[in-house]
Parts: C-alpha cells; sequence; structure tokens
C-alpha cells in the first residue's frame, strides 16, 4: 500500500496527531500495511512568516508519501499538495497517529475535495 | 523637498496638518497620500481627478513546456512563492515580492513575467494643488510597492508633502524613507507619546531630521513637552481642541478654509522646518 504521511507532534506511533498541517511539528511516514516508519522533521516550517504551509507539502511530497493525513490544511498547502498529487484526510485531530492510520485503512477517512482552513491558522 | 508627515498612533491629524499645510502654501506643492490602505486625504482636498492608473506588480509565469522541473526557482524564492512540487511548479503570485530571482536563476528560461494587481493611483488637482494618492486592491497585503509607486510622482522642483500611513513598519518607512523631514504629529496623552517614541525610534534610524506637531494640545498632560525637550525634538506647531476645527473636519472642511487666520500658522511651520532642513544640508 501507499506509504502516509501522519503530522505528528513526536516521532511516534502513539502520538498525538497535530491539528496543523503545515506548521505540524513532524510526519511520520507510515507503511500502512506493516506500521513501519520513519519521522522527518517539519521544524523549520514553524519558524517561518510565510509559505510554511507550502513547504510542508514539498516536504511530505520528498517523502514518497500518497497520503496525508491532518488536522486543518490551508488553501495554499492544499493547492500545493493537490499539485503532487497527494491525496488529504482533514479533521483527523484529537486522536493517536495509530488511530489515525486505522481509520483510514477502515475506510473512514473522507478524503477532501477543499481545504478547511483559511490561511495562518485562521 | 520632501516633507513626510507622520505619527505612530493612528488619528492623531496626519492629514489634516498635510492638507492644511498643503492648501496654505499654494501653487509648486504636490500632496501624496501614502496611506494607500485607507486614503482620505481627498475627502479634505476635494480633488478633480484626471488620470486613473492601474499599477501591477511583475509575478511568475511559468511555461511547462520549456520548464525541466529542476527547482532552482524554488529554491532561491524566500517567500515560498514559486515552488516545484510533482511534476508541476506552482507560483503562489500574492506571496510573490517580485525580487526576479527566479527568472534569473532558470536555465530554461521557462518564467516570464506577469503582473498581480496592486492597486490604482489617482492623480489630479486642486487650484493648482497637485494631488496624488494610491488605492490599494482590497486582498493585496503588500502596501510597500503602491507606495513607492505613488512616491515616483515626486518632482524634484516642487514641494512634496507626503501623508504617511500610521504606524512604524514597512508601509511607513516606504513612505518616509529619503525625505528631508518628517513631520510627526502627536497628541498629548499617554498613548499619544507611548507611539511617538517608536516614531521617533524609526526618523532616528533613517537619520532624517524631525520635528512635531502637538494636536489637541489643551488637553492631557505635559509628558508628551517634557519627552520633546529631553530628546532635543522642536515643538514646530500646537493646535488646540478647538469646537470651530472639530466641526470643520466632521463636515470633511480644512482648518484654514473656515479660519483664514490659519494659514499663516501653516505658512509658519512650512517655513521653520525649510530652516531646519536647510540647516541639515548645508
Amino acid at each position: 500500500m501507499e506509504k502516509i504521511a501522519v503530522s505528528c507532534e513526536e516521532p511516534s506511533l502513539d502520538s498525538p496527531v497535530d491539528p496543523r498541517f503545515g506548521r505540524a511539528a513532524g510526519f511520520l511516514i507510515v507503511d500502512p500495511d506493516t506500521l513501519e516508519f520513519s519521522y522527518v522533521d517539519n521544524g523549520s516550517s514553524q519558524a517561518m512568516s510565510q509559505g510554511a504551509g507550502i513547504q510542508a507539502a514539498e516536504t511530505v511530497c520528498r517523502s514518497g508519501a500518497k497520503v496525508v493525513l491532518t488536522g486543518y490544511v490551508g488553501p495554499k498547502a492544499f493547492q500545493a499538495l493537490f499539485a503532487a498529487g497527494i491525496k488529504i484526510g482533514q479533521n483527523l485531530e484529537k486522536m493517536t497517529v495509530r488511530q489515525a492510520i486505522d481509520k483510514f485503512k477502515a475506510g473512514e477517512v473522507d478524503m477532501a475535495t477543499a481545504p478547511n482552513r483559511m490561511g495562518h491558522g485562521a | 523637498m520632501i516633507i513626510s508627515i507622520a505619527s505612530g498612533k493612528g488619528g492623531t491629524g496626519k492629514t489634516t496638518v498635510a492638507t492644511n499645510m498643503a492648501v496654505s502654501l499654494g501653487g509648486d506643492v504636490q500632496l501624496l497620500d501614502c496611506d494607500v490602505e485607507e486614503p482620505n486625504a481627498h475627502l479634505f482636498i476635494h480633488p478633480v481627478i484626471n488620470e486613473v492608473k492601474t499599477i501591477t506588480t511583475p509575478v511568475p509565469d511559468v511555461d511547462m513546456e520549456k520548464c525541466n522541473l529542476c527547482g532552482k526557482c524554488g529554491e532561491i524564492c524566500q517567500f515560498k512563492a514559486i515552488v516545484v512540487i510533482g511534476e508541476t511548479v506552482l507560483p503562489f503570485p500574492e506571496m510573490c515580492h517580485s525580487c526576479g530571482g527566479c527568472m534569473e536563476v532558470c536555465p530554461e528560461k521557462a518564467i516570464t513575467e506577469t503582473g498581480r494587481e496592486l492597486g490604482v493611483i489617482e492623480r489630479g488637482s486642486r487650484n493648482g494643488l497637485e494631488f496624488v494618492h494610491g488605492k490599494l486592491r482590497v486582498g493585496e497585503a503588500m502596501s510597500p510597492p503602491l507606495i513607492r509607486k505613488v512616491r515616483e510622482y515626486a518632482r524634484p522642483d516642487v514641494l512634496t508633502i507626503i501623508d504617511a500611513p500610521p504606524g512604524t513598519s514597512c508601509p511607513v518607512i516606504a513612505s518616509m524613507k529619503g525625505a528631508d523631514f518628517v513631520l510627526l504629529v502627536t497628541e498629548p496623552t499617554p498613548f499619544g507619546l507611548n507611539d511617538l517614541k517608536l516614531a521617533v525610534g524609526a526618523v532616528n534610524i533613517l537619520g532624517i531630521p524631525c520635528g512635531l506637531v502637538i494636536n489637541r494640545s489643551d488637553m492631557g498632560d505635559d509628558q508628551v513637552k517634557i519627552y520633546a525637550e529631553k530628546e532635543n525634538l522642536p515643538i514646530l506647531m500646537e493646535i488646540p481642541f478647538d469646537r470651530k476645527i472639530a466641526e470643520a473636519y466632521s463636515r470633511g472642511e480644512m482648518i484654514v478654509e473656515v479660519m483664514p487666520e490659519w494659514k499663516e500658522k501653516f505658512l509658519k511651520l512650512y517655513q521653520q522646518i525649510e530652516e531646519m532642513s536647510f540647516h541639515k544640508n548645508h
């Protein structure tokens, strides 16, 4: 199965999903079949005054993931992920990375067709 | 000569001072309203507008036929305004600062210029006074590029009075930089003093001579005067809290229209500025 990038607060399957996509602490790049994962730090995006979402989208794209699971995605990040052909599952905050992946595998995550946040977390 | 009228705090009377001084001086004067987010000097000047120009700033347009996805454009951009992602290049024109870096580094010459609208500039006149203002497009995040375009109308052979926006950040700097004198309009309140100090800090960094106008000068406390004395800031004019002035303002009229004796005071204000910037430059 294709790899999944989940925004996370810590490099662990039991980390809470970071609700923010662009300014997430990092991403867990997970193989949903084996649950093997690697961690990509996204700390540099947190320090950016603008373009954090776009940079995070680049990071996810480079990781080879084809699906993003997260809380909120802003308009520019959405556009960038969409251009890269990466599918987006939103509103997955308030659960762990493992729970988000289980939900995705069970077919319970609707893939987004539009961003669910205005820019700058508004 | 260029005089920028600034304040730090909003609502202190920048536009009142700018418009009254400009009208008092009459001919060979330009008034540039650089408060492009909310221009309002025209409400007092009532200029006849005879030129309207849409202003754009260059942003990249990518020809995917030529692009080899090398990613150099995205690497040089400090604002994430262009990004190579997947099999495509995505420009974000609203984030572009028009530096031209992406066009410069593209080895395939795949990037050309297109325009993002910044707003419009209107130019007109009233009794020999030349009037120019910029109106920022709703949704446009950056005002300094439009402010700089308004300032391009400044002619070296006449006196240019700039009505600056409030604050101390980029739009204000864009409205003060390169001026011969900055006139800071303040009010004698703790709020006025706090923001005056910030404005003086900005003017000092730019190294421009400055002086004060204290508006509603008979209200509040004496802390602004104490500060001015300590900092060697000359108080060039005081405008009292006068019912007649307030009434005129509320009807969109200028002080010098309803109280012609004020014309002398605004002329004297200008003369003091002229002397101070003369001494600075000679």
